[in-house]
Order: C-alpha cells, then sequence, then structure tokens
C-alpha cells in the first residue's frame, strides 16, 4: 500500500513552498484586473481606408497625442495587427463623450474614422462587481464549511474536517491566483468576472474530492479497521485513490481538448479549470486527509515550537 | 426487485424517448429560435446597463413604480427599433441591463431610449355634419395631432401627458369592476373639461409615442380633474395602462453605466471550435470509460446518452439561456456525472475483490457510493447556489456567473439521477438476464 499519510511531512512542504511563491508572485505582480472590476472604457478605433502596417506607428503616436490633448492622457492606442484597427482602454466616458472623440479624429486626420465600444463599465459597478465577487466567494467557502462540518457531525471533532476542508480549498485558490498573476505579467492576462466564474468551479470541484476522501475516512472510522488514525486516513485515501484519479483524468479529457481545441474567448476560463482540477486532486489526496492526521496527532504544537514567539502550551 | 425495476425502465425508455423527440430537430433547426436559446456573447448583439436617478422621481409613487414605468417605457421603444428578443430587465433597486441581439451600432438605440416618452389624448375625426369617421373595418378615426383647447390663461394648448399628475388602479362605484383613475393638475383639468363636453358620447384616444394604447368613450363632460377609464379590464390590462400613462410623467433621468458590444464571429467561432473540442473531450472520456470499466463502461456510456439528451432538452424547454460560461458549466457537470459512476464502479470493482457476486457487489456499490456522490453533490450545489445569487445582483457580466452556475446545478441534480436510477436500472437488468457473469467483463482479474 502506497503511504500517503506517512510522507505528508513532504507534501506539507512542496504545499508551504508553491503557497508562498504564490504569496510572492501575488505581491510583486500583483493581478491585473479587467474592466469588469476596474471600471472605463474599450475603444476600438478602425479607419477608413485601413491603416497599413507601415504607417500603424506613426498614427498610433499621432493618435496618442490628441488624445492626451483631449484630457485622455492615460489612454495607450494599441494596433492591432490582425484587424488593422486601435484599441484603446481608458477612464470611464460617456457615450456622448465617444461620439465626440469620433468627430474630433475624423476631423483631426482626414479621413472616414469609426469609434465602437466593445465593453464599457462605470467605476461604481465595477465596485459592486468586485465586491459582489469577494462576497460569493467568503460565503461559498462558510456555507461549504458549515455543510461539512455539518455532515461528518458524527465524527468526533466535526469542526475539524470542515476547517481541514476549507484550508484545502483556499490552498487551491491561492496557487491558481498566484499562477495567473506570474501570467498576467507575463501575458497581460486579466482578472475578469469569467475568472471568478472559473475559481469558484474550482472550489466546488475541488471539495467534492475532498469530501469523497472524507467519506471514506468516516466510513472507516466506523468499521474501526485500524486503532491508529493516520492508518485509517491512509488506508481511505488509498482506496478511493483510483477513483480520484479516473474522476480527474475524465474531466481533464474533456477540459484538455477545450483548453487546446476550443475557442479564444474561453481559453484562460478553461485554463483556471485545468489548473484547478490538478492542483484539486493533489490537495484532496495529499493534503486535505494529512492535514486532519496532522491535527489530530497535535503536530501543530510541533510545528509551532519551532516558532519564536509562540508559546508552548504542552 | 423484478417486476419494480422493469417498470422503472420502461419509464426511463419512454422518458427518453419522449425528450429525443422534443429535441431532435425534425423541422426546426437545434440552435434555432425554437431549439437552444443563446446568449448574447454567441450570438453577438448589444447590451446596455442603465442607471435610473430615482431622486428625481415624482415623491407619490414608489421606487418599484417608477422603475416599472420606465422599463415598460424602454421596452415600447426597444420594440420600435425592431430587435428580435430583446430582453429587458431590473437589477438591483436603480439599475435596468437592455440586451439587444444582433445590434451592432447602438447609437440609434441608445437615442431611442433616453428620449422623454410623449403622451397625447386625440379626439376622433368627424365629417362635415360633425359623425364620427370610422374606417372600412369599423375602427374609429383618430386626428393626427393631439385635441387643442384654451388653457388657463387663455391661450390654445395641446392635452399632452405633462399635465397628467397621475394615474393608478381603482375600484369602480360599485366595488366590482378594477378601473384606472386619472388625476390631472389645474391646467390639465382645464383643458380635460373642455375637450370631454364637446366630445360626450364619442371615443377620445390616448397615444403614446404616437401609439394607440386606449380609446375610452367620454360619457360626460368632466370638470374638477379626477377622471376614470372604465371598461372590463382585468387587473394586468388596467395595471398596464396605468403604467403607459403614468411613463409621461414618473419618467427618470437615465444614465449609461456599462455598456458592451460582443463580437458575434468570435462568439461564432468560440461555439464551433468549443463544440467540436467538447465533442473530441468527450469522446477520449467514453472511451476510457470502456477500456477500464468494460461491461461497467458500456452502461455509462449509455447513461451518459440518456444524460446529454435530458439535459439539452431540459435546457431547450425552460429556455435556458446558454452562455459560453454555460456551456463551461456543461462540461463541469459532464465531469461530475462520469463521478457518480466512477465512483459507483469502483466501490463495485471493490467488492467483487472481495469476493461478492456480481449482483450483490452492485448493489451494495450503489448503496455505498451514495454517501459520497450526495455529500460531494451538496457541496457544489452550495457554490452553485451562491453564484446564482451573486448573477442576480451586479453589472452584466454577473449574467455569465449565474449561466455558469444555473447549467452547472441542473447539470449535477440531473447527474443524480441518471447516475442512481438509469444507470442501476440498466444494471439490474443485465443481472437479472444473467448474460454476464464473468468478472473479467467489470474489470475484475479473477
Amino acid at each position: 500500500m502506497i503511504d500517503f499519510v506517512g510522507k505528508r511531512g513532504w507534501f506539507f512542504f512542496v504545499s508551504a513552498i508553491m503557497v508562498l511563491i504564490a504569496i510572492t508572485l501575488l505581491s510583486t505582480f500583483k493581478l491585473s484586473f479587467g474592466l469588469d472590476f476596474t471600471g472605463g472604457t474599450s475603444l476600438t478605433i478602425s479607419f477608413v481606408p485601413e491603416v497599413d502596417y507601415t504607417e500603424s506607428a506613426q498614427i498610433q503616436s499621432q493618435l496618442r497625442e490628441e488624445m492626451t490633448r483631449l484630457g485622455y492622457s492615460e489612454a495607450m492606442p494599441q494596433f492591432l495587427k490582425e484587424s488593422h484597427d486601435f484599441f484603446i482602454r481608458m477612464k470611464f466616458i460617456s457615450p456622448e463623450e465617444v461620439n465626440e472623440l469620433g468627430d474630433h479624429l475624423k476631423t483631426v486626420f482626414a479621413r472616414d474614422v469609426e469609434v465602437s465600444v466593445p465593453l464599457e463599465m462605470s467605476p461604481a459597478i465595477a465596485m459592486e462587481t468586485a465586491r459582489n465577487a469577494a462576497i460569493a466567494v467568503i460565503i461559498a467557502a462558510v456555507a461549504m464549511l458549515f455543510y461539512v462540518v455539518w455532515a461528518f457531525r458524527r465524527m468526533p471533532k466535526p469542526f475539524r474536517w470542515g476547517t481541514c476542508a476549507v484550508i484545502a480549498i483556499l490552498h487551491d485558490v491561492l496557487i491558481v491566483i498566484g499562477i495567473f498573476s506570474l501570467l498576467g505579467w507575463l501575458f497581460g492576462v486579466e482578472i475578469d468576472a469569467l475568472f471568478i466564474t472559473g475559481l469558484l468551479a474550482v472550489v466546488g470541484y475541488s471539495i467534492n474530492n475532498t469530501v469523497v476522501v472524507f467519506d471514506r475516512v468516516r466510513e472507516n472510522m466506523s468499521k474501526s479497521i485500524s486503532p491508529d488514525f493516520a492508518q485509517t486516513v491512509n488506508c481511505s485515501v488509498v482506496e478511493t485513490l483510483g477513483r480520484c484519479l479516473n474522476t480527474s483524468l475524465t474531466t481533464l479529457f474533456v477540459v484538455l481538448a477545450l483548453f487546446l481545441f476550443g475557442g479564444a474567448t474561453i481559453h484562460y476560463f478553461v485554463l483556471v479549470l485545468l489548473l484547478g482540477i490538478i492542483v484539486g486532486t493533489y490537495t484532496s489526496l495529499c493534503i486535505a486527509g494529512e492535514l486532519l492526521v496532522m491535527w489530530e496527532k497535535g503536530e501543530w504544537r510541533k510545528f509551532s515550537s519551532w516558532l519564536p514567539f509562540v508559546k508552548r502550551t504542552a | 426487485m423484478g417486476r419494480r425495476n422493469t417498470y422503472l425502465l420502461v419509464f426511463i425508455l419512454a422518458l427518453f424517448g419522449f425528450t429525443l423527440w422534443s429535441v431532435v430537430p425534425l423541422d426546426t433547426k437545434l440552435l434555432g429560435p425554437n431549439g437552444l436559446t443563446l446568449g448574447l456573447d454567441l450570438k453577438g448583439g448589444s447590451q446596455l446597463l442603465y442607471e435610473a436617478d430615482l431622486s428625481q422621481k415624482d415623491p407619490s409613487i414608489t421606487d418599484a413604480e417608477a422603475m416599472s414605468a420606465v422599463i415598460e417605457k424602454i421596452q415600447r421603444r426597444v420594440n420600435e427599433f425592431g430587435t428580435t428578443e430583446p430582453l429587458i430587465m431590473k437589477q438591483g433597486t436603480d439599475q435596468i441591463l437592455v440586451q439587444l441581439p444582433g445590434v451592432q451600432d447602438i447609437n440609434e438605440a441608445i437615442k431611442l431610449i433616453g428620449k422623454t416618452a410623449l403622451l397625447d389624448f386625440r379626439e376622433q375625426e368627424s365629417d362635415e355634419n360633425g359623425n364620427p369617421v370610422f374606417d372600412e373595418k369599423g375602427n374609429p378615426v383618430f386626428k393626427d395631432q393631439p385635441a387643442r383647447a384654451t388653457g388657463n390663461d387663455g391661450e390654445e394648448k395641446e392635452l399632452v401627458g405633462k399635465y397628467l399628475k397621475r394615474a393608478r388602479l381603482d375600484v369602480g362605484p360599485y366595488g366590482a369592476a378594477v378601473v384606472v383613475a386619472l388625476e390631472w393638475d389645474p391646467e390639465g383639468a382645464h383643458l380635460f373639461e373642455q375637450i370631454t363636453k364637446r366630445n360626450v358620447g364619442k371615443q377620445l384616444a390616448i397615444f403614446l409615442d404616437n401609439e394607440l394604447i386606449s380609446a375610452p368613450v367620454v360619457k360626460e363632460a368632466i370638470a374638477g380633474g379626477r377622471a376614470q377609464i372604465e371598461g372590463n379590464f382585468s387587473m394586468d390590462e388596467a395595471e398596464m395602462l396605468a403604467i403607459q400613462l403614468n411613463s409621461g410623467s414618473l419618467d427618470v433621468p437615465l444614465t449609461i453605466i456599462g455598456r458592451e458590444r460582443p463580437d458575434p464571429t468570435l462568439g461564432a467561432d468560440s461555439i464551433k471550435k468549443s463544440l467540436l473540442a467538447a465533442g473530441i473531450g468527450i469522446a477520449i472520456l467514453l472511451l476510457f470509460m470502456l477500456l477500464y470499466y468494460r461491461f461497467l463502461g458500456l452502461i455509462a456510456c449509455f447513461s451518459l446518452g440518456i444524460y446529454g439528451v435530458f439535459l439539452l432538452a431540459i435546457l431547450s424547454f425552460f429556455p435556458i439561456t446558454l452562455t459560453l460560461s454555460g456551456i463551461a458549466g456543461v462540461i463541469v457537470s459532464l465531469g461530475m456525472a462520469v463521478d457518480a459512476d466512477v465512483l459507483i464502479f469502483e466501490r463495485t470493482k471493490e467488492e467483487l475483490r472481495a469476493g461478492r457476486s456480481i449482483g450483490a457487489a452492485i448493489e451494495a456499490g450503489f448503496n455505498h457510493a451514495w454517501t459520497a456522490i450526495r455529500d460531494s453533490n451538496i457541496t457544489t450545489f452550495i457554490a452553485c447556489g451562491v453564484l446564482i445569487w451573486l448573477g442576480r445582483s451586479g453589472a452584466f457580466h454577473a449574467f455569465m456567473v449565474s449561466g455558469f452556475a444555473i447549467t452547472l446545478f441542473i447539470g449535477v441534480a440531473l447527474s443524480m439521477f441518471t447516475a442512481i436510477t438509469v444507470t442501476r436500472t440498466f444494471l439490474r437488468l443485465v443481472i437479472a438476464s444473467q448474460l454476464i457473469t464473468n468478472p473479467a467483463a467489470y474489470g475484475v482479474k479473477t
């Protein structure tokens, strides 16, 4: 039998490193939020006749100057090679101001200019979206904590089970967010409402796996297969190993196919799912149950004795 | 067990046959108007988010009344614009979401929606002898211009919505019928009195944005500024009329706080690619199930097929608007549907290895897997519930969030039915027939 629980020290070490890296990435690169969360206007400016690649640099700088003259100094026009249009993301402006901008550009460039607005979001609404997203994540975590505590109420100390499950979720969420902060820095991947959706799907998926493992521990405890809790947990992890891997694998087939061949609009959303499923499977097998054992054996105390300023209670 | 199982099997097959018949395109296209409802991100179009300034409304009415009047107004304007299947709904307390599928240039729509409502009263056209004119169908013909009369200051004025203080639902004099009560301001009362006086016995038409909404018959000259419109109204009709009458006076300023124009070509491209990708993924998934679980896998493939048809039927029946995130929800729920089968099969294999007979192993597999399926799915339901709640408030991207959650919720709930009922019924049938008794067929080495 593979000894998962016996190697828990290693798993915790690996996870601690990953979480540390995620936190470091987050604090260095931050997250680049999309318009959903920051508010603002994105504009596509197309010229008729189309802007040639050779003149794009010159028009780009001219466009930049004009935007500054109109008081939109933060606007940075980008040339889109596929459509030969310019893309600008700037502060929130009203539809009338967009029309004025279009008229102004028409006279300055002396060609037909079409300004369209792919997305516009007032800062107040963006704030509300961001706040709602945060509330949703917190409520979901608390509700799941309560449900797990309730589902395992016949176990001794059910609160521990819930807490371990929630720690496992937070671990997954943190790692996925960390990876996306790196992606944001490297490729300008933005955090939007769809990302939050993906993250919540990951939360649901991760807790689903963890509950399956816990369910087996519950069953094995009532059968009292071993007096040693660590062995009971390990037995349960090994018994559910086939199921966990198969389920993850089958879901991964579909998600991976979507990631490789699917449409561009859901590319990063699918990436969230992909990463979340991999990390979630790892946590449910190597972290959640092991945390329970660690708590049961009072290893927190052993660990805390290494830390300065923490009074030893035992 | 045997007879009950047969009944269940007949029930499942009948249900399957019925849903298949309802889903499969015979004369309509699957993704057409009678098929799945596609979200704006898939079919393209524009959406606008308005905020109503409720501090500027008439203080005598509630916020909800003001909002429903504004929404009614927008509805009428959008219909004028000729968009197919527009969606106008209230979000939160003071926001209105307007979705215009297929509309690329929204500037015109913005202008149209932003106009204030024009309510006016018109007299019937009369011939030389002063008799009212009717068209060939017997409907009265009304003048093109609002009715005019002398105002309090002696100048000639048109009877229009700005003199109407408010309209509300009321109960008729004998407490039986529902009526719409009108209340004019002093100027309006004066105009209304003169106009009703010269139109007794004739119809006085009410036009909203040049569209006839009602034409009550004037019974007598009405002084004092209070009038009632009687008729065989249902509650809803009377309420609608009151809202329409109020739409001029209830106008509150609207500001655009968000707009979006998803690229339809991107959406179409995306849906095509994503469907292909999902197809590939599902094919690999089924192949894996077949190879790994052999005969059990075959049963799983059948029940997943039934699951897919049921899901499609539910999505198109209600109908649930399918967005990109909704498709993602379907995919995740598919994973969870497979998960339920995997849980049961793994359990069954364990019991087989422990030396049980195939029938007993399968029953034990179902019984033991149930708690895990239940608990893990309930946690998913909790996540979905939170997401659906989140999607009810906030900006339009919250739509994507609730779209995901709704399809995931339906998918997971359905997967519990297919995994527990459908798979089990099929398996019991096979066991009862004693066709396959070799454990190797179930993926267990003997």
